[in-house]
């Protein structure tokens, strides 16, 4: 099957407008299995970049190059590496989650919710393989529409105010990016990435580069200090919400550093990296002790991906192998154990609506298989070695270690502050005596539930036990990347097959 | 049998009949539930007794069972390294774990959460399997992690009692503290080394000796830093002072899990894993000497925390403590084996302590008070004998398996050289006086004396038991009880005298640990004195009647008679001229006030205030919304110029082409 990088994208996004269409003619409960089965085949779809991949070496493959603008040389050219293909099955994935997920605890215009969704997974897996700046500009502001309005319709009552601020915030980064990219254009007279690889931009140059596309990318991560738009929108959002943007939407910045400003600008990453390797160790200490006090439990678990992430970006600016797998590792984990974290709380909230930590007690007593796989995500995002959060953190901190040992010694303290906020939230919600009657009153998982946090749980434990599934395929990607930022070798691009 | 799958059978059969029970659990019988874990175990005890016999036979097995990950020139495999050293933990594990999976079925029965007892268990099994079984230091902290976390489901298996949930959160965030240290030492290893492989990494362990690193301004041995932080992390699993706060409260956990994990196997992990890398540790003599001392100040002073305890688990548990400190002496005095082997003997006696003081336990009805027992030995026969005998093991008295490897420890202390070691000495030795005091205070007031239960007004109550009532008569428990209990009281006597001169002075150990021995000599000469002055074991223990530690053993018994069965108000007259030094004790030297004002609430409150005031009014406040609303206040200004006058406009206008020309029509 050739185009196949296009089939990821657009079949979600044509079968979510088609659903978009028929949303006043079907009922919601064929709205859900339209889109149910939808997501699936944009999953299967995907699945083709994993089989047909060839791992064995680093550039990227399943070229699809034709002109778009010719007066302004941007052409609409997809491919994806290694980097990519990690990312984009975890978008197509989570999508399906989250329409399982929202089977119930959505029931005001469905079908709208659901087509938001396999838009938006398409718009993302665009960004994850456009290789023209302009068409990867595009997507990457087109996300947003989707999040805006999942957020602004079926938000909480706070939901205007975070909308705006998660608004304003991205768009303020992203347009620095696009001055960036405009200037590169200049540069090169051309929007293809690979040319702005090898563009050989002056230390001066690439330091005001790398850091206008740092604003773009820092506020989608995110990264201290432009992180507070994060936990607004997570309370107000509706349980599908939050589980895409913290599993896929922040790799968006992530992937975005990896795909753009460490690439482009190399000698400014290596001389900012200190910089960068603060505000990343600020993100793991700082926002882990926030996470402490929270009394939100949405709240907390927002806290504590952004925790999280400052380990992905410490990896990354490590600068060698096992940092960069390992952010790798993290990312993907990330997505795992915060969809599975987000999706619990949303299990709560169907149930007492309420996230108050305050409000729980003793809920063991009322829901022990629940309660069990509650105990095991919350050890996941602690970093229990047998799940996946363990193998990132490891990576991140042996990669650390490489370069400075207090580094080290302070991503190593989410150890301790990691299973401080994790458990004591599990202390809080899931032990301890019967809160009030409506605890005592509520009923364990159904079915749907029950089959949806399983997957994520055996996803869980076999990326922890066998994490080389996941370097395996950015292995070759990364030995490339390390030569170009280290001795700027460039990076070529195979002849197009077509 | 060299092949890996047969070793692989060992752990997987543990963990494959927890998932069974865990995932079937409310399908299952209670029956059903244990006779599957119990069987697994028993295969995996055979199959570790089969291994014992083959590593005695020479074998040693370092193979890699799968490649786990592979990035840039690193590789992390999971493996097995299957020695003398690997197999005796395999077989005390075992041994202990199915014994205490026997004895459950009768301790637990009708609780509950029965089938959840024995997934938890089993699944303990294997991860302490994978511990001990591990060929690199990756599998080695996968292991040690995930001890921690069946301890902590274990602690707080009562899930409704609030000490229950806030011992377990304690547990795992202290031993939290400790894995800080130990990746942070993992993390200095694969640094310099660039591999986790025990073998690899012992053989190139020369080449970080010469090196020294940046630390507050001052140059120190790398091997210095590695040995300290990887032993950080065995002071917190093995509860050395000032990371042992968790243990005590530990004693929330059922009974059986206090004598699996928290005495007999979980706990010694740390001893386990410093012999087991001896060789980095052989080279750092700082490293050791901060060893020697932690122990010492562990031995000594946890074990006066026994004296005054009255809640019977915890006189265990503080006598657990002390006796880690022993274990940990004997690492610092380069004296592995002794400590392995203390391990060993301390496994089987302390496992039957802890059952037996849960035979009691049930005896009482729940009342562990031990001021509320006493002539027990009328009721219960079995638990009575098998008491005692674990006590007079643990006390050291000659013949017993205790005495063997106490004894040698406290020799090998006295023979170190290592700065820290007469200290060390002095508190090993009067550890040796406290033991006896504790351990036959504890004896007499439960087992002989007056039936003190039948003085209370009613009988003790709490929350979730009703303690014994004042007429009725305690009843030995049932049969799977109390036969774990004669089962471990056998080894408890035997073990010592069979095993001491292999393990300690023959080649048992050869293979597995390393000695120094030109720097590091105290095995040399306990051989010597074994073979040349006492003749083999039984010497030992007839030359050990004259020798200071069984008279301050046999002082320390002498005292616990007269105070509890001689004169009994001598304990309190005691108690009211030294109020000071038990307030003290009591107040455990206040380790306890201290984390929960210092870390427990600090971290909180500096959480509060990197929220309040870093994040709602300086990011969001100032900056965030700060920039909104000067952009406001701005553009509310700049309205006032869009009036909507047409003569405002047009007066803007002139001024406008008025500059314009200024500025850029040259006349």
């Amino acid at each position: 099957m050739t185009h196949i990088l296009s089939y990821s994208i657009w079949t979600p996004i044509f079968l979510g407008g088609l659903i978009l269409l028929l949303s006043g003619k079907v009922s919601d409960i064929q709205a859900k299995w339209l889109s149910l089965s939808s997501s699936i085949i944009s999953f299967l779809i995907t699945i083709r970049l994993y089989t047909d991949f060839d791992f064995s070496f680093g550039q990227f493959q399943f070229q699809e190059f034709f002109h778009w603008i010719p007066a302004f040389h941007i052409n609409y050219h997809l491919g994806v590496d290694g980097f990519a293909v990690p990312l984009i099955l975890l978008t197509s994935f989570t999508t399906v989650i989250i329409i399982m997920a929202s089977w119930r605890s959505i029931e005001d215009r469905v079908a709208q919710y659901m087509a938001a969704f396999l838009i938006m997974s398409g718009l993302m897996i665009g960004v994850f393989s456009a290789l023209d700046a302009m068409l990867y500009y595009i997507f990457w502001e087109a996300t947003l529409i989707p999040m805006f309005l999942v957020i602004g319709i079926w938000g909480g009552p706070n939901r205007i105010y975070a909308t705006i601020k998660f608004f304003l915030y991205t768009v303020l980064g992203s347009l620095l990016m696009l001055v960036a990219f405009i200037y590169l254009y200049l540069h090169t007279n051309s929007f293809e990435v690979v040319n702005f690889y090898n563009a050989g931009l002056g230390l001066y140059t690439q330091i005001l580069i790398f850091l206008a596309l740092f604003m773009a990318f820092a506020v989608k991560i995110p990264m201290w200090p432009l992180h507070t738009w994060l936990p607004d929108a997570h309370v107000e959002a509706p349980t599908g919400g939050s589980i895409i943007l913290a599993a896929v939407m922040l790799k968006l910045g992530a992937y975005s550093f990896i795909r753009f400003a460490i690439p482009i600008a190399p000698e400014a990453a290596i001389y900012l990296k200190g910089f960068m390797v603060t505000l990343s160790l600020i993100a793991i200490l700082y926002i882990a002790l926030i996470a402490i006090v929270q009394k939100d439990m949405k709240k907390l678990i927002a806290y504590s991906s952004i925790s999280h992430m400052g380990f992905v970006t410490l990896g990354l600016f490590m600068f060698n192998s096992i940092g960069i797998e390992g952010a790798y590792v993290q990312m993907i984990s990330h997505g795992f154990i915060s969809a599975a974290m987000f999706l619990s709380v949303g299990i709560l909230y169907d149930r007492l609506h309420t996230r108050h930590i305050a409000d729980y007690g003793g809920v063991i007593h009322a829901m022990p298989t629940f309660t069990a796989f509650a105990v095991f995500f919350a050890m996941a995002n602690c970093g229990l070695p047998g799940t996946s959060g363990f193998v990132g953190e490891f990576l991140v901190i042996m990669s650390a270690m490489q370069n400075n040992f207090w580094i080290a010694v302070i991503a190593s303290s989410s150890l301790i502050f990691g299973a401080a906020y994790s458990l004591w939230m599990v202390k809080r919600v899931f032990y301890g005596e019967v809160r009030n009657q409506k605890i005592r009153a509520l009923k364990d998982l159904s079915w749907r539930e029950f089959f949806i946090v399983s997957i994520l749980a055996l996803l869980i434990i076999l990326v922890g036990v066998f994490p080389k599934i996941i370097t395996d395929m950015t292995n070759a990607t990364t030995v490339q990347f390390l030569e170009h930022i280290h001795f700027i070798k460039p990076i070529t691009l195979l002849p197009l097959d077509v | 049998m060299n092949s890996i799958y047969f070793y692989l059978a060992v752990p997987l059969l543990p963990l494959v009949a927890s998932i069974c029970v865990g995932i079937l659990g409310r399908k299952l019988t209670d029956f059903f539930a244990s006779s599957v874990t119990i069987l697994s175990i028993f295969i995996a005890f055979v199959l570790s007794c089969i291994t014992l016999n083959e590593t005695l036979n020479g074998l040693v097995l370092n193979q890699t069972v799968y490649q786990w990950l592979l990035t840039g020139h690193y590789q992390f495999e999971i493996g097995f390294l299957i020695d003398n050293l690997t197999a005796m933990m395999m077989v005390v594990v075992t041994f202990i774990s199915l014994m205490v999976h026997i004895y459950t079925v009768g301790y637990m029965k009708g609780d509950p959460g029965f089938r959840r007892f024995f997934s938890y268990i089993s699944l303990f099994t294997f991860s302490m399997l994978m511990l001990v079984m591990s060929n690199n230091f990756l599998q080695l902290f996968f292991g040690w992690e995930a001890v921690g976390l069946v301890s902590y489901l274990l602690i707080g298996f009562w899930f409704e009692r609030s000490t229950a949930i806030y011992a377990n959160l304690k547990a795992f965030l202290v031993n939290r503290v400790g894995d800080f240290g130990f990746i942070l030492g993992i993390a200095l290893i694969l640094h310099w080394i660039g591999s986790l492989d025990y073998a690899t990494v012992f053989k190139s362990s020369d080449i970080i000796v010469a090196h020294t690193m940046q630390l507050f301004g001052q140059p120190v041995p790398v091997i210095t830093v590695i040995c300290i932080l990887l032993f950080i992390g065995a002071m917190a699993k093995s509860a050395q002072v000032p990371l042992h706060v968790w243990l005590p409260d530990s004693m929330e956990g059922p009974t059986p899990i206090s004598a699996l994990i928290h005495a007999a196997t979980m706990v010694t992990a740390g001893i386990f894993m410093v012999s087991r890398i001896s060789p980095l540790f052989e080279l750092s003599n700082t490293a050791l000497s901060f060893i020697i001392i932690i122990g010492a100040i562990t031995a000594l002073f946890m074990g006066l925390l026994g004296i005054i305890q009255n809640d019977i688990k915890r006189v265990i548990a503080y006598s657990t403590l002390s006796q880690l400190g022993y274990m940990t002496v004997a690492l610092g005095a380069s004296a592995y084996s002794v400590a392995m082997f203390h391990l060993m003997t301390h496994a089987f006696f302390k496992a039957l302590l802890f059952l037996g003081a849960g035979s009691v336990i049930i005896g009482m009805h729940h009342d562990q008070n031990i001021q509320h027992m006493g002539n027990l030995k009328k009721y219960m026969p079995i638990t009575w004998i098998t008491f005692l005998i674990g006590s007079l093991a643990l006390i050291g008295t000659p013949f017993f398996s205790g005495f063997y490897s106490k004894d040698s420890l406290i020799e090998a202390v006295k023979l170190s050289h290592i700065p820290g070691s007469y200290f060390a000495y002095f508190a090993v030795l009067v550890g040796v006086f406290v033991t006896a005091f504790y351990s036959f205070r504890l004896y007499f007031l439960v087992f002989h004396g007056k039936e003190k239960w039948r003085l209370q007004k009613s009988a003790h109550r709490d929350a979730y038991h009703q303690g014994l009532n004042p007429k009725d008569n305690p009843h030995e428990s049932p049969f799977s009880v109390t036969l774990p209990l004669v089962l471990l009281a056998i080894p408890s006597v035997v073990i010592g005298y069979m095993t001491i001169e292999p393990m300690l002075f023959g080649s048992f150990f050869a293979k597995s640990i390393f000695l120094d021995i030109k720097a590091h000599s105290t095995m040399e000469y306990l051989t010597h004195h074994f073979y040349e002055i006492y003749h083999g074991p039984l010497g030992m223990a007839l030359h050990s009647i004259l020798s200071l530690p069984f008279l301050f053993a046999l002082s320390g018994v002498a005292l616990a008679y007269y105070c509890y069965q001689v004169n009994s108000n001598f304990p309190k007259a005691i108690l009211n001229r030294t109020q000071t030094i038990y307030r003290i004790l009591e107040n455990k030297y206040g380790f306890d006030a201290f984390n929960e004002k210092f870390f427990a609430l600090g971290s909180r409150l500096l959480g509060e205030r990197f929220w309040r005031v870093g994040d709602e009014k300086i990011i969001d406040g100032w900056l965030v919304n700060g920039i909104a609303k000067s952009i406001s206040k701005l553009a509310e200004k700049i309205r006032l110029i869009q009036s909507g006058y047409i003569y405002h406009y047009t007066f803007a206008m002139v001024i406008g082409i008025f500059l314009f020309l200024t500025f850029f029509i040259k006349i």
